[in-house]
This record gives structure tokens, C-alpha cells and sequence, in this order.
């Protein structure tokens, strides 16, 4: 087994031995950023390794809540069959938007997802009688049973977002380890010589995204069923971009970038909140930190300078 | 009321919207145009102005126009400076690279959000207008105050016409925007240009701002709206024409006038950004833009 498996898998580990271990205040955090990282290293797989830089992603986020908890709250669906739902509007969403959108690229690409998720978002309040609007509504308790286990209590609800996240890390892993993800990074490097080489861009992003969006709808869909409740806000802007922070800050194009910022970011904005609540400013200044000085990220920074080979 | 008067109505409302639209729009559409930035800050600038126009019209004594004039004047320069130093200290190091402003200015938005909400707080304040006049139409009483603010807005517009096209800093503006390099070469200071043209695009959503403020009211969360308009006004005009700026601001806040009026704003909303959606998609250039 190579060096790179050994950190990932001994990662994933070390994440389940937490579980078990750390108080149940940080446990249920980590359960929240494991959540988080899901989505944003499937937004990282997009921007981080194919360049394609999306401000829609809360768009397929909130297809997968919405996918997993409207059923739930109107029909009474389990937790399985919503997990499976949400994952697949995830994907749906992003199918959807990516065979319009990815006919733009650079700035365009960005404002035309950044308008689609705008849409969505404002269809969510626009039916609000049906979706719960900008209030939203709160997961029924007899669909936050997954397997037998309820999602409530700490403990099942730690071990659910930690197989997921390790389910959508070690297939990370996998994809960029293999052909196609070196086609990924063929087409963010430079777009004209990968066609030369035979290969359909827009065939090779459209599948990027949808595979970004089944990450993306996975993330919501355990994020309503594990903390229970669904609302139009995390369908808004700021859900755009706070994958895009995590990435920038734990490394684009790195597997691990998604959870080491999502960490970051989780216990900064925790930390900040004890002494004052503008977190906000945390959230620009970060962003803005970090475009400015260290557009790479730490692992980025890791791999330019100690491990050239890390994934 | 009849059809016919509430269609007035709702033009005249529309017309109103489209005049404050443009005038921010055309300040997002000169950055983009001059500096290739699509600056996500633009609504919290038009959100500043509002906050300081509500500061300086309590700090200035004597009747309300007194105020009103005050920070007409006042809160422009003080945006402007904010977003020159925004120019200098973050855009500029980054070369203007498209991609990595928008995720500067996206900081940049969060920054000011919060700090407005943290020295302004969470309440939505009204400015009080410069004159109470109405204009009694048969069917509705109508405020004379937003028909100012459509002269107003008119009256900004070809001062903005006029500086681009018939003085120095216009065509040096106009030169920049055609070919930074080659401008350079003869010259011109592209860096003080640029810091220029990001100033007055933000001057520029702050007198758009400051003329509302009376109408809606100063709310630290008003620069979201504004600029998702903005966006859709100057990308259906097509990125960087002045032009095209200002005809698709009267045609999408007429229509948002109407819409809004007889279905329902956020209706309107959803529709206007699905079709700048598809503008982009199949139209790259704009509906009024040429072909390149």
C-alpha cells in the first residue's frame, strides 16, 4: 500500500476513533464538518482539479436537502431512500445546469451558475407553501432512522456523516488517481492542447460537475437528515461560497483540502464567536487573505514544498 | 382603479427603478468595461452610501434638503476613497486576474456587510426626503420627490456620457479599456486610471443609493438586491456598453415595475435571472451588444 493510501485511510481512522472519544460537544462539530467537507470536496474535484470555478454550488447543496427532507416532511420517507434521493438530485441539478452553463467558461461560467442558484433559491421562497420558504421546516423524527439506528443520538449520527465523508474521500481518491482525473487536470491546465489530445471538454466537465453535484446533493441530504431541519438559506449565495473558502484554504486540487478547511473555518468562526459575533468579517477577510497571500492553500503549500506526490 | 391607471402606476413605479438601476449599473458597467473586474462588492458600496447618507442627514442641522444636498455630496467621495483604497491595497496586487477579484471582492462584500451591521446595526432607517410634494393625477396622488429622482438620475447619466466622451479622463478611460498595454506605451498611468474608474464606478452606486434612501430606507442587507439587478441590467446590455447599460435598466425595471405590480416581485425576480442566464449562455455579448 503507498504512502498516499496510509495517510488517507489512516485519516479516516483517526476521524472514527474521534468519534468515539472526544466530548460530545466536538464530536457533534466534526460530524458537522465531515458534512461540510463531503460537499466541498466534491466542489473541489470542479474547481480545485478541473478549474471550473461554479458560485452555483448551493444550488445542487440545496437539491439534495430539499430531495431528502420534502419527502420526508410530506410523505414520510426513511433516511436511506432520502440519502439515495438527495445524492441524485445533486447530480440531476448539476446535469441540468452544467449542459447550459458549461457552454460559458471564466467570469461567464461563474455569473451564469451564480444566476442559476439565484433562481433556485428564489423558487424555494416563491413556493413556499410546498417547500416551508425562508423559515423551512424541521425533519419528522420517524424519518431520521437510517438502518435501524437513530440519527438523533450522537453516536449513530457520527458514524453516518464519517461513512459518507469516507465513502466520498476514498472514491476522491480514486478518481483523481485515475485516467480520468488526470484528464481532469489536463483540461484546467490548458483546455486547447487537451482537445488536441482527443479529449471533448465539455463531455469531460459535464461529467465533472454532475459528479461535483452528486457530492454536493450527498452533503444536504445528510446534512437535513443528521441535524434535522431544511431552509431556504442554505440554498443562498453563502452556501456558494463557503465550499469555495474551505477549498481555498485547505489547498485546491488536493483531496484532503476540503475537510482540513472545513475544520479550519469551523473552529475559527466557532473561536471568533466566543469574543465577538462578526463572523462575517472573518468569512471576507479570510477569503480575501487568502487570494491575496496564499492563493494555494496549505496542502497546496504542503505539496509545493515537502511531498511533491500528494494527491 | 381601473387597468389603465394601475399600469401607470406601475410604470411610473417601474420607471423609478430603472432610473436608480441605471445609474448603479452604469458604475458596474465602467469597471467591468475599463478594468475586465466584475466587482461583487458593487451593492454593498450602494449599500454604504445609503447608511451614510442616513449618518449625515442626522448629523446636519436645518431643514431636511439641507441634509439631503449634505450627503449627496459627502457620501460619494467617501465610498469612492473606500474603493480606491480597496483598488490599491487588494485588486491591484492581484494584476486584476478575473477570477481571483471575484473571490477578493466576494471577501470584500462580507467585510463591509459586517461592518455595517456591526456600527449601524440591524434596523432599517428612513432618511427623510428633500421636499413633500405631490402631484395629484386624476386616479393617484403621486410623489413628486421620485419624479426628482428620475430627473436626477438622468441628469447624472449625461453628466457620466459627457466625461467619457468629451474629456481628457474619458478618453484616456476609453483608450485603457481598448488596450492597457498599448495605452501604457503613450503613457497614461493605467494604474491611476484603474484606481480611478473603480472609484467613480462606486461614487456612482452611492448617488444611486443616496437618491432612494429616501424612498426605500438604509438597511445593511439593501446592497443584495441592487446588485443582482445590476448584474442582470449590465450583462443583457452587454458587458462594458454604456449604452446597453442603460436601455436594458429601463427596459428590465419597467417590466420589473409591472411584473411586480400584477404577479408577484419575487416572480419577477426569478424570471429576470433565468433570462440573464440564457443571455450569457447563448448571447455572450449582450442583447445590444455587437458581435465582436
Amino acid at each position: 500500500m503507498s504512502r498516499v493510501w496510509a495517510l488517507h485511510l489512516g485519516l479516516l481512522v483517526a476521524l472514527l476513533a474521534a468519534g468515539f472519544l472526544l466530548p460530545a460537544y466536538h464530536a457533534t462539530n466534526l460530524a458537522r464538518i465531515m458534512v461540510l467537507a463531503i460537499f466541498a470536496t466534491g466542489y473541489n474535484l470542479a474547481f480545485g482539479y478541473t478549474g471550473l470555478l461554479s458560485l452555483g454550488h448551493a444550488m445542487f447543496f440545496a437539491a439534495g436537502m430539499y430531495a431528502a427532507g420534502l419527502p420526508a416532511w410530506h410523505w414520510g420517507w426513511g433516511a436511506a431512500p432520502g440519502l439515495v434521493a438527495g445524492t441524485l438530485a445533486g447530480g440531476a441539478m448539476a446535469g441540468l445546469a452544467g449542459l447550459l452553463a458549461l457552454r460559458t467558461a471564466g467570469v461567464s461560467f461563474m455569473i451564469v451558475t451564480l444566476m442559476f442558484a439565484q433562481a433556485f433559491a428564489l423558487a424555494i421562497l416563491y413556493f413556499n407553501g410546498w417547500t416551508g420558504g425562508d423559515e423551512g421546516f424541521v425533519i419528522p423524527d420517524a424519518s431520521r432512522v437510517l438502518l435501524g439506528a437513530d440519527l438523533r443520538q450522537d453516536l449513530p449520527r457520527y458514524v453516518t456523516a464519517w461513512g459518507l465523508f469516507a465513502a466520498g474521500l476514498i472514491a476522491a481518491l480514486a478518481l483523481v488517481g485515475s485516467r480520468f482525473g488526470r484528464v481532469m487536470v489536463a483540461l484546467r491546465e490548458n483546455e486547447e492542447r487537451a482537445r488536441m489530445l482527443g479529449i471533448d471538454p465539455f463531455a469531460a466537465k459535464l461529467r465533472v460537475l454532475v459528479i461535483s453535484g452528486l457530492y454536493a446533493g450527498a452533503g444536504g441530504a445528510a446534512y437535513a437528515l443528521l441535524f434535522g431541519y431544511a431552509g431556504g438559506s442554505f440554498a443562498g449565495i453563502q452556501y456558494s461560497i463557503l465550499p469555495m473558502l474551505y477549498v481555498l484554504m485547505g489547498g485546491a486540487g488536493t483531496v484532503l483540502g476540503g475537510i482540513l478547511g472545513a475544520g479550519i473555518m469551523f473552529y475559527l468562526t466557532d473561536l471568533a464567536s466566543t469574543v465577538t459575533d462578526a463572523w462575517l468579517f472573518l468569512v471576507g477577510a479570510a477569503l480575501v487573505v487568502l487570494v491575496l497571500f496564499a492563493p494555494r492553500g496549505i496542502l497546496g503549500w504542503v505539496r509545493a514544498r515537502l511531498w511533491r506526490d500528494l494527491p | 382603479m381601473s387597468f389603465g391607471p394601475f399600469l401607470l402606476l406601475a410604470l411610473m413605479e417601474g420607471l423609478v427603478t430603472a432610473a436608480v438601476l441605471s445609474l448603479a449599473a452604469v458604475g458596474l458597467s465602467l469597471v467591468f468595461g475599463v478594468m475586465r473586474v466584475v466587482n461583487v462588492a458593487h451593492g454593498e458600496f450602494f449599500m454604504l452610501g445609503a447608511v451614510i447618507a442616513w449618518f449625515v442627514a442626522g448629523l446636519v442641522p436645518g431643514p431636511a434638503w439641507v441634509g439631503f444636498l449634505a450627503a449627496l455630496a459627502i457620501a460619494p467621495v467617501l465610498v469612492g476613497a473606500l474603493a480606491a483604497a480597496a483598488d490599491g491595497l487588494i485588486l491591484k496586487r492581484l494584476n486584476y486576474d478575473p477570477e481571483a477579484t471575484i473571490v477578493a471582492t466576494i471577501g470584500l462584500l462580507y467585510m463591509i456587510q459586517q461592518a455595517a451591521l456591526t456600527f449601524y446595526g440591524p434596523d432599517a432607517r428612513p432618511v427623510p426626503a428633500p421636499f413633500e410634494w405631490r402631484i395629484q393625477l386624476p386616479w393617484f396622488g403621486y410623489s413628486g420627490y421620485k419624479l426628482f429622482v428620475v430627473a436626477a438620475a438622468v441628469a447624472v447619466l449625461l453628466a457620466v456620457w459627457r466625461l467619457m466622451t468629451h474629456t481628457r479622463a474619458g478618453l484616456v478611460m476609453r483608450a485603457t479599456q481598448v488596450d492597457r498595454e498599448v495605452a501604457r506605451a503613450f503613457g497614461i498611468d493605467v494604474d491611476r486610471v484603474y484606481m480611478g474608474t473603480f472609484a467613480l464606478g462606486a461614487a456612482l452606486a452611492a448617488v444611486a443609493a443616496v437618491l432612494v434612501v429616501p424612498i426605500s430606507q438604509a438597511h445593511y442587507l439593501m446592497g443584495g438586491d441592487p446588485l443582482l439587478l445590476s448584474f442582470i441590467v449590465v450583462i443583457i446590455g452587454g458587458l462594458g456598453s454604456l449604452r446597453g447599460t442603460v436601455i436594458a435598466a429601463l427596459v428590465i425595471g419597467l417590466s420589473d415595475g409591472v411584473i411586480s405590480m400584477f404577479f408577484s416581485p419575487t416572480l419577477a425576480k426569478i424570471l429576470a435571472t433565468l433570462l440573464v442566464a440564457m443571455v450569457l449562455v447563448f448571447r455572450p455579448q449582450g442583447l445590444f451588444g455587437a458581435r465582436t
